[in-house]
């Protein structure tokens, strides 16, 4: 019977190990071929072009700055959010309230996506008299409306996980509820908190279908006003007519993605550890 | 109990998977590529599957580009394409058959009060030189350029026509026709380029060097922006029976009426 548990676990790792290697054996000859710093630090991306350039920085770039600023909006909603959930709710409120976001939390990414070619692009548009409303902005807003679920559900639990003696100390030593929530039990549950800012970000960066659809995908170096690509639309978006380099500056965004996200998942692991000792 | 119904669940998904495999051998046609072309293919297949029910017909809309690496690949029966084949292309071995001429329309949003471009303009509007509808006729508004991806046929016409190859600055870069009317529609500083047979009335087609897209102006060749539809198989590989039969009718000149309805000049003629 261990035996069969042990092969199914052996098939989630076999998984893992199988698309690790197909990436990095992928995804290294073309940095090889175009050279590691001019692909990860030149600007230039034009891979179609007769003079081709494979410069991703402004992919990297704009990953990184959609999902700075998609945490940035989204974790003090969220986070308060889970803090009312968690401490100041009803049972009845917090019931509806973490149905409704477990529903945002399920809603699919190309319906974001729709949405907000839909709605948001053009709200954009008017709202700040831009000539187009495609853009990082965009793409910011609905990032940050698709990684509070996740900074919900994480953070309520780590809210609920403080013991309570910390909180009725606090209280018992006059200082009010919300001075306690924000002094004792946020701290406490700092790390569980901070490892749901990292799952959201790992959302974020490797979010492709909705983006494509509102920030209008031409490969500038990033810009809050202006149209940008990010390293999940840049594969999205090429791969299925991509042959020969091209093909393979695609696999080596892949892999240059797959770092990220393992990087993400390291740190993730580490503060989990830190929050159970 | 619940051991033998779990075994029948089993086997009955092995069944549905193994028919799943069946069917799609010997009775269907698969094409994938051009989303210029989808109407025309749409009542093609549609005329087709109300001739001979028994065959099932699929339409991949996934762009040119893709159409012709789909076909290439084996993943598909028919590619389809809204450019020429280039050499490198045919040097690997596949063969293109024009279906029809489509023109590309030079869209922008109805309350714009533009209503002609020349060649040269549109050149510098979508290299940049150009950037306020106010310089060619228009309101003082900045120009939104949209385009095509990179793969896309409908993209590779417009620029070679234009002479604007790799020079276009795009704002947006969609992936289908039908996104391309969807953003200029939506959009009254936009300017965007889309099949004609695809465009509805949620957007105004502009004149071309003082010529207005339709059928006629593309089968007597006045209306300078156009391209042919191509249908892309495999030079080395036949087709199977069911889409080669399907492949003559498209070319037949039963088809040539369904093919004109859609709003682009069949080859035929």
């Amino acid at each position: 019977m261990k035996a069969v548990l042990l092969s199914f676990a052996l098939a989630a790792v076999a998984s893992v190990a199988l698309i690790t290697v197909f990436l990095v054996s992928s995804g290294l000859p073309a940095i090889g071929k175009i050279g590691l710093l001019e692909f990860i630090i030149g600007k230039r991306w034009a891979s179609t072009a007769k003079d081709p350039g494979f410069g991703i920085l402004p992919f990297i770039l704009s990953s990184l700055y959609a999902a700075t600023c998609s945490i940035l909006i989204g974790s003090p909603i969220g986070l308060l959010c889970a803090l009312y959930l968690s401490k100041a709710a009803s049972k009845r409120t917090r019931a509806v309230i973490s149905t409704l976001v477990d529903l945002l939390s399920g809603i699919p990414s190309v319906v974001f996506g729709l949405v907000g070619m839909m709605v948001l692009v053009p709200g954009i548009k008017q709202l700040f008299n831009l000539s187009d409303g495609s853009s990082l902005l965009s793409a910011i807003i609905v990032l940050s409306i698709m990684v509070l679920p996740t900074i919900v559900k994480v953070s309520t639990t780590a809210l609920d996980a403080v013991p309570r003696e910390y909180e009725d100390s606090s209280l018992a030593l006059g200082a009010s509820q919300v001075q306690t929530w924000l002094g004792v039990s946020i701290p406490a549950a700092r790390n569980g908190i901070a490892a749901s800012l990292v799952l959201g970000a790992g959302r974020a960066i490797g979010e492709a279908m909705a983006v494509m659809m509102v920030s209008g995908n031409a490969a500038n170096m990033p810009s809050l006003f202006q149209s940008v690509r990010f390293l999940t639309t840049a594969i999205a978006s090429e791969m299925s007519y991509s042959s020969g380099l091209q093909r393979q500056a695609l696999f080596s965004i892949a892999l240059v993605l797959y770092v990220f996200i393992m990087i993400m998942n390291m740190a993730l692991s580490w503060l989990v550890k830190r929050s159970a000792s | 109990m619940k051991r033998t119904a779990i075994v029948i669940a089993i086997i009955a998904l092995a069944a549905c998977m193994a028919f799943a495999n069946g069917q799609r051998e010997t009775r269907s046609i698969s094409t994938d590529g051009s989303t210029s072309m989808e109407k025309v293919i749409g009542a093609l297949g549609e005329a087709y599957t109300q001739l001979h029910s028994e065959v099932g017909f699929t339409y991949n809309p996934t762009g040119s580009g893709s159409g012709i690496a789909s076909v290439k690949e084996g993943r598909c029966d028919i590619g389809l394409s809204s450019r020429a084949l280039r050499d490198s292309e045919k040097a690997e071995g596949l063969v293109e058959t024009p279906l029809a001429y489509d023109g590309i329309a030079i869209i922008v949003h109805p309350s714009n009060s533009v209503e002609n471009l020349s060649m040269q303009q549109i050149a510098a509007i979508y290299t940049g030189e150009i950037t306020s509808w106010k310089a060619v006729g228009g309101p003082d508004l900045p120009i939104v350029l949209i385009g095509r991806e990179a793969g896309s046929g409908t993209r590779d016409g417009f620029e070679s026509i234009t002479g604007t190859t790799d020079q276009c600055l795009y704002r947006q870069e969609l992936t289908s026709t039908g996104d391309v009317i969807a953003s200029v529609s939506q959009n009254e500083n936009a300017i965007g380029y889309a099949s004609l047979a695809s465009i509805k009335s949620s957007v105004k087609a502009l004149k071309v060097d003082g010529i207005a897209p339709s059928e006629e102006s593309v089968k007597d060749g006045t209306y300078a922006v156009q391209r042919p539809f191509m249908l892309i198989t495999k030079a080395t590989a036949k087709l199977s029976q069911t889409a080669q039969a399907f492949f003559d009718w498209a070319l037949s000149s039963q088809a040539a009426g369904i093919i004109s309805s859609s709003g682009v000049v069949s080859a035929g003629l």
